[in-house]
Formats: C-alpha cells, structure tokens, sequence
C-alpha cells in the first residue's frame, strides 16, 4: 500500500465512524478498528523491506515553486512510530468501546480519534518538512477536540485550550525553524536535508533554526518548563490519554528529534541544550510525580518524565545514546499505554483514581491489578521488565557523559531521578493494589469485561517479552529504527541483560533500594511536599493569557475608539503622507501628452461636478439634500465614463447609483435627518485643512499621471493583443474580470456573498435580539403621507418587469464581446425587483419569489467554482476558459464560452446579495411598524417556508383599489358602510357557502 | 445640415442641465430638488442619444435605454422616502 495512502485512510475513514453511530456504537468502534487495521496491515505489508533498510517512497508534486511536495516516505524510523500509533491506536479503539458510556458520543469519539491518527501518521510519514508542518498543526488540532471531549467538563475544555495554545505556539515557532532549516539545506524535503549536516552546521542561522525547531519539539513533548499543559490534558477520557500521552501526541517532539537528529546533533549546543532540558524534565517531573494522589496525574507526570528521559538520550548525540533512546520510546509506549488503561479500569469501576481511597484492589481485581504490576514495575525499571532494559542503557550512557567538564552532575542527577521514578512506580502499586481491602470504595470494584482489560493484558504481555527475550521482540525492530536515526552504518551491540557489574548496575539498585525506603517513609514527605510553597502553573498560565488579553484590549481600544472622523483623520493623513513620501523620492519625466480640446459641453459637465461637490459641502448638514446632490456627482461620473469610452464602467455605474441610493434611503429612515455640528470650530480648521490638502494632492497627482506616458509599459497592451485569441471575447473589460483576471472575480463574488450574509445575520439580530425591543418602540420621525402602495407605480414597476428582465438578460449574453456582464446584468435584475418591492411591498413579492436569496449566493458561487475546476478537465490551470463556435440549424453561427458559466456565477452572486442586503435592511422598517406581534411574523421573514400560508392576492392587501374594479373582481372593502364611497382595501375574501347559494 | 442641429440641440440640453443643477442647489423643497434630479437625468439621456448620433455608435444608445430603465428607481425611491419614509413596506 502507498506511504500517502496509509497516512490518508484515517482520514478518510474518519466519516465512518460518524455515519454508523446511527446503527450502534459497536459498529461505530467496528469501522473505527478497520480502518486503523486496513492502515496497519497496509504498513506491515512493507515491514520487510523495511527491516531490509530499504525506503519505501512516494512522492506528488503539490506546490513545487514553495517547496511544498507531498512526499511519504516509510523509513525505519517512520516504519516504528507508524506502527505504534496504528497499532495502539486499535488496542485503544477496543478499549474506547467498553470504557465510553451510553451518554458519551461515540461516533465523534471514533472521527476525532481517526482524525489524530491520521495526523500523526502523517507526521511520521512524511518526507517533506513543509507536508510535515501540516500535519503537526493538524495533531494540535485533533488533539484540541479530544482532550476537551467531554465538553461539560471545564477543566477538559480548559485543559484542551492550553494544550492547544502551548503547543500552538510552538508549531509556530517550528515552522519558522523549518523554514530556515529548508532555506540553508536549499530543500524542503527530509531527504535532502539529511545530507546536508554540514552545511546546517556549519551556519550561522544553526543556532537560530535549532532553538525554534526545538520550541515546537519541547512543547510538543511538554519538556521543562513547557511540561504543565500535559497533566492538565488529563482531563480527558482515559482512552485519550493512553493514546495521546503514551504512543502519540507527545511523542511527535521526539520523533522530530529523532527525524532531524543525523543533522542536528552532535553540537555542543545541541548536547547542552537538549540534554539538559530533558534531564532537568527527567528529574522535576519524576518529583512531582510521587506526591500525585489522582492515579492519571501520576501518570502524566511519571510521562513527562520518560519523555525527558528519550530526549535526554537524544540530546546526547551518541549512536548509543539514539538506540537507547528509541527502544525506551517503544518501551514506555507499551507500558505506559497499559498502565493508562488501568487506571482508566480502576476508575470505570472503583468511581475513584484518588490512591487515598484506593487500596487493597489486588484481591478484588485480580486481572487488572496483575496488569498494571507488570507495567509499573517495568516503569520502575526491575529486571525481566523492558523498562529495565532500557533504562540500564540509559544510565549507562548517563554515567560516562561529562557536564560542562564535570563528570558526577548527569550521572546523581539521573540517578535520583532513576529513584523518583522507582518510588512512584511503586507507590502507584502499594497504594492503588496492595494493603488491605476497604469498606468505603465509592463503587464496589471488580475486574471488567474481557474487552476492556484484553488491550492492556496485551500490552504486559509485550512488556515481559521484550523484558525477557530482547532480541527476539525487539532487536530488529530497534536496530531498524535506529539505524533510520543515526543515519546508517549503525553496528549496535546485542541488548544484554548482564553486562557484568557495571555503573549502571550500582545505580538502577540503589534506585530500587532507595525507591523502596522513600515509599516506606512516604507519610512525612508527603507533609512537608504540602507545606513548601510551590508555583502553579495554570495560575501562570491564566495569568499570562489574561494579560495577553488585556493587553489586545487595550491596544484595540486605543486604536479604534469607534469615532469614524478619527479613523477617516488618520487614514487620509497616512494616505497624504506616504504618497507625499513617495513622490519625493522619484523623479518625474516631462510631460508628454497634449491636452484634449475643452468642449462646451465637457465644460457644463465640470461646472455640474464642481456645482455639485461645493454643494455637498455646504449643505452636508440636510442628509436628504446631500443625497441628492451626491447623485448628480453620480450621474456626471457615469456620462463621463461614456464620454471618455468606458461603456462597460458607465453602465456599472448606473446601476450601482441606483442600489446607493435605495440604500442610502432605506438607512436614512433610521437616521436623523440633519447632522449635528459636532467639532469645535478649532477642529473645523483642522479638518477643513486636511480635506484640502488631500484633494489638492489627489487632483495633482490625477493630472500628473494623465499628461504624462507610463515610465514602464501597462498591462493594458497585452490584454487588448490576447482578449479574442486567449480569451475568446472582444470585450477585454469583461475578458479580463472572467478570464485574465478570474481568480480575483471569483474572490470578490465570494467576499460580496459573504458581505450580504454578515449584514443578513446582522439584521437578523437587530431583528431578534434584545435590541428588536428599541426597534419596536421606534416612531417615524417624519409625516406619513399617501397609500403605501400606489396602484400606478404598482401597475407601472409590473408592466416594466419583463423589459428589465429582458434587458438584463441581453446584457449578460453578449457581455463576453460587447459592454456588459454578469454583473451588469445581474445589478439590474436586482434593480427590476427591487422595483417590485418597493411598489408592491416586501410581503406581497417576496410572497412570489420562489428561490432564497442565500440560495441563490451559493449557487453563483458554486457556478463560478465548477466552471473553473473545469478547466481542470481540459487539462488547464482553474478558471482557464474555453470557447467554440456552434451552429444551430435557424439560427446564425455564435460562441459558446466556459466564462459564461463564470459570468452566469457573478450574475447570481450579485442579484443574491443585493437583494438579500436591501431586503435584510428593509426588514428593519418593518419590525418597527408590526411591532412584537408574532402574528406578522411572515411579514419580516426571509425564508420561503416562514411565509405567510395564505394565498394573496394580485394585489398587497393595503392597496387601495378603484371601487367599481374592486367589486367587479371580488375584493371587498375593509369597512363595509363606506364601501360605495371610498377606495376599497385589496383585501380579497373567499366566497362563502351562503353567497354561493 | 445635421451637424448644426446637433450643436443646437446639444446646446439646449447642456444649457438645460445648468439650470436644473441651478433648480437643484437652490431650491423651495426637496421635492423641488428630487423632481429636478429626475429631469437632470432625461436631459442627460438626451445628450447621451444625441452623442451617439454625432459619434455613429450604438453604445451610447444602450447607455441611455439603461438610464431610462434604472434611472427612475432612484426617483421612485426619494418619492416614497419623502412621502412614506420607509420605501420597502
């Protein structure tokens, strides 16, 4: 199976797991466990090859030009982690099924579970460090939703947001690592990388490079003093946490040492600093992990421990170092996964993981008590156990390795450690499983189903094979991986049990000893652990996080203090400024254009312009009188654009005059109708001088352009030469927006839907929430007059309907050669039923509008997306265009071109979120005037199914009608005395029974 | 003979447009103002018309037919928002 294919199934199997809940969790965990085994065998299928040294590759050319290839590879190295993480991962999913109760959702459980899995085999996977950096960031991701699983728990959603934010950061500071790391090797790929050492090394951004890239491992592995998020993650069910904290999640940081090592160690720098974090990790974590009384606590403790331990052995940069390093990774993953689970069993049953009221299990859980005693006393590191083993290598190593020229510092630093580790191994026995039994568990415990505790039986199985017969179990296995570490040409010495009295020897039995004498005197020690003042670290950690968010408060205050005048100030003085700057800087050519001839006609225009803006000036306080004046400046702009031979910008410009101003009107109604003076006139001044001066530099800098030739050749030239051959049209404007320049349309279509969407949610929270009650209580501020509904413009917006419609489907169809578009087109489609709105009501028409609006956004968006993958199809790049002239019998020849269907995408886009936006905005006014009654719920309601049940008529209800037509047609007045007299409502009644007879 | 025309017509609509703009500045009411708008515009439709027949293309034609169409929206919509204040019931 292919390396790419092995890290995807997860990820596609991960909607299993989600779709068969529904038939039961048994199936749910059924998919879950086939997916991992499919991946697995997969996996295996390579193992000979691999144990033969071979690579096994596979390799797709994702962005080539970044870098960014999606390259697997299965070497020893990714061959060992793969197989931990697929195969723990289905001893979890087993266990998972018996330890999850009926309330908990599984289905998620499995997806998220899969999703991880697919994270983290495609870190160990991958041979492109970019492809990795991906999926690094995905573990962080998963790992979030698993950790806060049970999302009615604060302390898994908060353990779950530091987990993310600690080792979100360092992802962060790995990918900048990575990047520098790619930059000096000139490749992305591990591959690569690994034979450039000495260049890396010899850098000067190795030491840069080496801390970022370690920030991302040290977190990853919650190294000192990165190690807090760790036990808090605790929080999560005890399935994730074996397979987090055991085989996975934590073990990425170490993989990536171990991946980079053959480049990144064997510097002093890297000795001293990844040794000594991971002794000092090795030794804090084992401290505190003797006085932890929650059995997970003591186990994500006694984890970070271990996991200082391998990264102290990889620190060291000794091949001995790296093997020991990797069969202790192999080790701890399957003792500290059994042991998990037993905890996890103790707390299924007993109610309880606190060790102060626990005790005497041994003879009530004989099974699970004789499982986690296997596994913790190989964590405490007793011969014929495979923690013994490989801590003996380790201590080996620990002592002939000097610290800054003294010898005696790593070996008694480690062996303490090596006796904190041997005290809470045995605490976690003594105290959880031997001494007598109690009367007072909260939950009577006995040993589980088969199911549940076969994961773990499994696990101590191996735990003792590999303690007893080491090379058989393990030895290729680690001469495997390890030689994928070192970089080949690794002669590794059989794994022994006796080497003689050795250092190492001396130190694991004084460890054991000494573990023994702490547990005996742990009463006192345990008094005066809780009397010494200790830091916190949540405490810290909400500390910072809540000033960091203070801080983004304050700045974010300080900045945007919501007065739009100071952000228009500052804006236009900054605008002002740069452009003053750069022009300063450049020279300027000789002007080298005449200028046109002044016509009589161009001179009323400017006059109308000028007119206008001083008008605006000087009557900006009336908004209504500004509005009006602002459109005279609209409808100069346009004439200007056909003036100076840019249809397609003037028929734009149109159509968006009239969207501004229904816009303008429908918030004006909301809106004071005057403006206060609100600067003092020192401010005015002020003000009055920026405006100036910006229009000055603006109005110069327009004339300077334009009576000069561009220093460099435009773009314009080769749109013009290739719009009909490339693109298929003759109107360039419309060739570049759907073809030259498609990406950008199809994001701008985007950004407009989503624009409509947030004002829809916008209004629709005006229209719901607490402030729909001011909303209500909002009086007209002026007069009503009039019918709402006047017949004439009813019947005069009917009789033009077809027209504009016909219009603008013209004008979308011969877009492609001629000035016009989609966008156009679809402006003034809105605009024909914008028409209809405000004669007929929103009601009455949005009664007769069959498609939702959002529909009709995701629609366009969807079209102009498919057109553009078409082009994928024809073996082009995405939004490339195709054309081809077809006959039709009865009519002339005529194009066919893909941009319509990117056009027909805009066109969609646009009418959907005009309408949607102008109705969203209309609904304002009609809140305020049906006020709180549920009853008239239909009238503000944007979706088709909310509507009004009852048919209306031809006609809104306030319609007032011709009498005599009224009655001719069957509607009848509101008020039955007067009906011979005045107009009668549009209101149409039903005949009843008696009339009819 | 049809360049003269032109010119004069040209002229009218152009001298016309001034004194809507002077109607528009100065003026009893808004509605005074938004009738004049609305008047801006059909001269300015003409001129459009005219232009094209002076250029010989068909584009200014289209413009127009769109101004037209479009152009009274925006007047139906000061009417309603003057009479009603709210222009979508």
């Amino acid at each position: 199976m292919s390396p790419a294919l092995i890290a995807a199934l997860p990820f596609l199997g991960a909607v299993l797991p989600a779709l068969l809940i529904r038939t039961g969790r048994s199936h749910a965990a059924l998919a879950a466990g086939a997916v991992s085994g499919l991946a697995l065998l997969g996996l295996l299928l390579h193992l000979p090859a691999a144990l033969a040294g071979q690579v096994i590759t596979a390799k797709f050319d994702w962005l080539p030009w970044l870098g960014l290839n999606a390259n697997f590879m299965i070497d020893g190295l990714g061959m060992l982690f793969a197989t931990l993480i697929l195969g723990i991962g289905l001893l979890i999913i087993l266990y998972a099924r018996f330890y999850l109760s009926n309330q908990d959702p599984v289905g998620q459980f499995y997806t998220y579970l899969l999703l991880f899995q697919g994270a983290m085999v495609g870190i160990v996977l991958s041979d492109n460090i970019l492809l990795l950096l991906i999926f690094w960031e995905l573990t962080s991701l998963s790992s979030f939703l698993l950790i806060g699983y049970w999302k009615h728990l604060p302390e898994g959603r908060q353990g779950a947001r530091m987990a993310l934010t600690v080792t979100g950061l360092g992802g962060l500071s790995m990918i900048a690592g990575m990047l520098i790391l790619g930059n000096i090797a000139g490749s992305y790929d591990i591959s690569q990388i690994l034979l450039a050492k000495e260049a890396i090394q010899s850098s000067d951004l190795y030491l840069p490079a080496l801390i970022l890239i370690l920030g991302g491992a040290f977190t990853k592995s919650a190294q000192f003093p990165f190690h807090f998020w760790l036990p808090h993650a605790m929080a999560a069910p005890t399935p994730v946490s074996a397979y987090l904290h055991s085989a996975t999640m934590v073990k990425a940081g170490l993989f990536l040492m171990a991946r980079l090592w053959p480049v990144l160690a064997g510097t002093p720098e890297w000795f001293y600093i990844v040794a000594t974090t991971g002794l000092i990790t090795m030794l804090i974590a084992a401290k505190i992990a003797i006085f932890k009384d929650d059995l997970k606590a003591l186990l994500a403790f006694s984890t970070v421990s271990h996991l200082g331990l391998v990264t102290f052995l990889l620190g060291l940069g000794t091949k001995v170092g790296a093997v020991a390093a990797v069969f202790h990774i192999i080790n701890h993953a399957s003792f500290k996964a059994a042991l998990f689970m037993s905890a996890g069993i103790v707390d299924h049953e007993a109610h309880t993981r606190d060790l102060k009221r626990l005790g005497g299990l041994r003879h009530l859980m004989p099974i699970t008590a004789t499982i986690a005693t296997i596994a913790a006393l190989s964590m405490a590191g007793i011969p014929l156990f495979n923690g013994f083993l490989s801590k003996e290598m380790m201590l080996e190593e620990a002592a002939h390795t000097a610290w800054l020229g003294s010898p005696y510092v790593v070996p008694v630093l480690a062996a303490i450690a090596a006796l904190f580790s041997a005290t809470y191994s045995f605490r976690f026995i003594a105290h959880g499983f031997f001494g007598p039994v109690r009367d007072d568990y909260p939950h009577k415990p006995h040993d589980p189903p088969f199911g549940m505790w076969a994961s773990p039986a499994f696990l101590a199985t191996l735990v003792v094979l590999i303690g007893v017969m080491p090379i058989t179990f393990a030895g290729p296995f680690v001469q495997m991986a390890a030689n994928a570490v070192v970089g080949g040409d690794l002669h590794m010495h059989p794994i022994k049990h006796w080497h003689g009295v050795t250092p190492a020897l001396i130190i694991s039995g004084i460890a054991v000893v000494g573990g023994l004498i702490l547990l005996a005197s742990f009463k006192p020690l345990k008094a005066a652990w809780e009397a010494t003042p200790r830091p916190e670290a949540k405490a810290i950690f909400d500390w910072i996080v809540g000033a960091c968010g203070a801080a983004a408060d304050w700045i974010t205050a300080t900045l945007h203090n919501g007065s739009m005048a100071r952000y228009l100030t500052l804006f236009t003085i900054g605008s002002v400024a740069a452009g003053f700057w750069a022009f300063s800087g450049g020279g300027l050519g000789p002007e080298t254009r005449e200028m046109l001839p002044i016509t009589p006609v161009a001179l009323v225009g400017w006059v109308m312009l000028v007119t206008a803006s001083a008008s605006v000036v000087a009557f900006h306080h009336n908004r209504i009188l500004a509005l009006v004046l602002i459109g005279i400046v609209g409808l100069i702009v346009s004439i200007c654009f056909i003036y100076l031979s840019a249809p397609d910008l003037a028929l734009t410009q149109i159509s968006v005059e009239v969207v501004t101003a229904v816009l303008m009107l429908l918030a004006l109604n909301f809106l004071p109708k005057r403006t206060k003076r609100g600067a003092g006139p020192l401010k005015h001044v002020w003000h009055i001088a920026i405006a100036v001066v910006t229009g000055l530099g603006t109005g110069g800098l327009i004339y300077t352009l334009m009576m000069r030739d561009f220093a460099f050749e435009t773009m314009s030239k080769y749109h013009l030469v290739n719009s009909h051959t490339l693109g298929g049209g003759d109107n360039v404007v419309n060739v570049i927006l759907v073809d030259f320049r498609g990406y950008d349309t199809y994001g701008e279509v985007t950004v407009l839907g989503i624009a409509a969407l947030v004002i829809f949610a916008l209004t629709e929270a005006l229209l719901n929430g607490a402030s729909s009650k001011k909303l209500i209580a909002w009086r007209p501020d002026v007069p009503r007059a009039g019918d709402k509904h006047p017949i004439m413009l009813l019947v005069g917006t009917r009789v033009m309907m077809p027209i504009a419609l016909l219009v603008g489907v013209f004008i979308f169809l011969r877009g492609h050669n001629l000035p016009g578009g989609g966008f156009i087109a679809g402006l003034v489609v809105s605009i024909a039923l914008v028409m209809q709105y405000m004669a007929s009501g929103f009601a009455w028409t949005q009664a007769r509008q069959k498609v939702y609006y959002h529909v009709l956004i995701g629609l366009g968006v969807l079209a102009a997306g498919i057109t553009g993958i078409g082009a994928w199809f024809n073996g082009v790049p995405f939004l490339t265009s195709d054309y081809g002239y077809v006959k039709l019998p009865g009519l002339e020849k005529f194009e066919l071109a893909t941009a319509a269907g990117f056009d027909l995408g805009v066109f969609l886009g646009v009418v959907g979120s005009v309408l949607l936006a102008l109705g969203g905005l209309s609904r304002l006014a009609r809140r305020a005037a049906v006020g709180a009654e549920p009853v008239h719920a239909h009238i503000i309601a944007e979706k088709p199914e909310a509507r009004s049940p009852e048919q209306p008529g031809a006609f809104p209800p306030e319609t007032l009608l011709p009498q005599r037509w009224a009655q001719a047609r069957g509607y009848t007045s509101a008020r039955q005395d007067d009906a011979d007299t005045k107009p009668v409502k549009a209101k149409k009644t039903k005949p009843t029974e008696a009339e009819e007879q | 003979m049809i360049t003269y025309a032109l010119i004069f017509a040209i002229g009218c609509y152009a001298l016309a447009l001034l004194f809507n703009l002077y109607r528009v500045v100065k003026a009893p009411g808004v509605t005074d103002r938004v009738l004049a708008l609305d008047t801006m515009a059909v001269n300015a439709i003409a001129l459009l018309v005219l232009f094209g027949i002076w250029e010989g293309t068909a584009i200014f034609f289209e413009a127009s037919i769109l101004y037209a169409m479009t152009g009274f929206v925006a007047t139906v919509a000061y009417a309603k928002f003057l009479l009603r204040g709210d222009i979508i019931e």
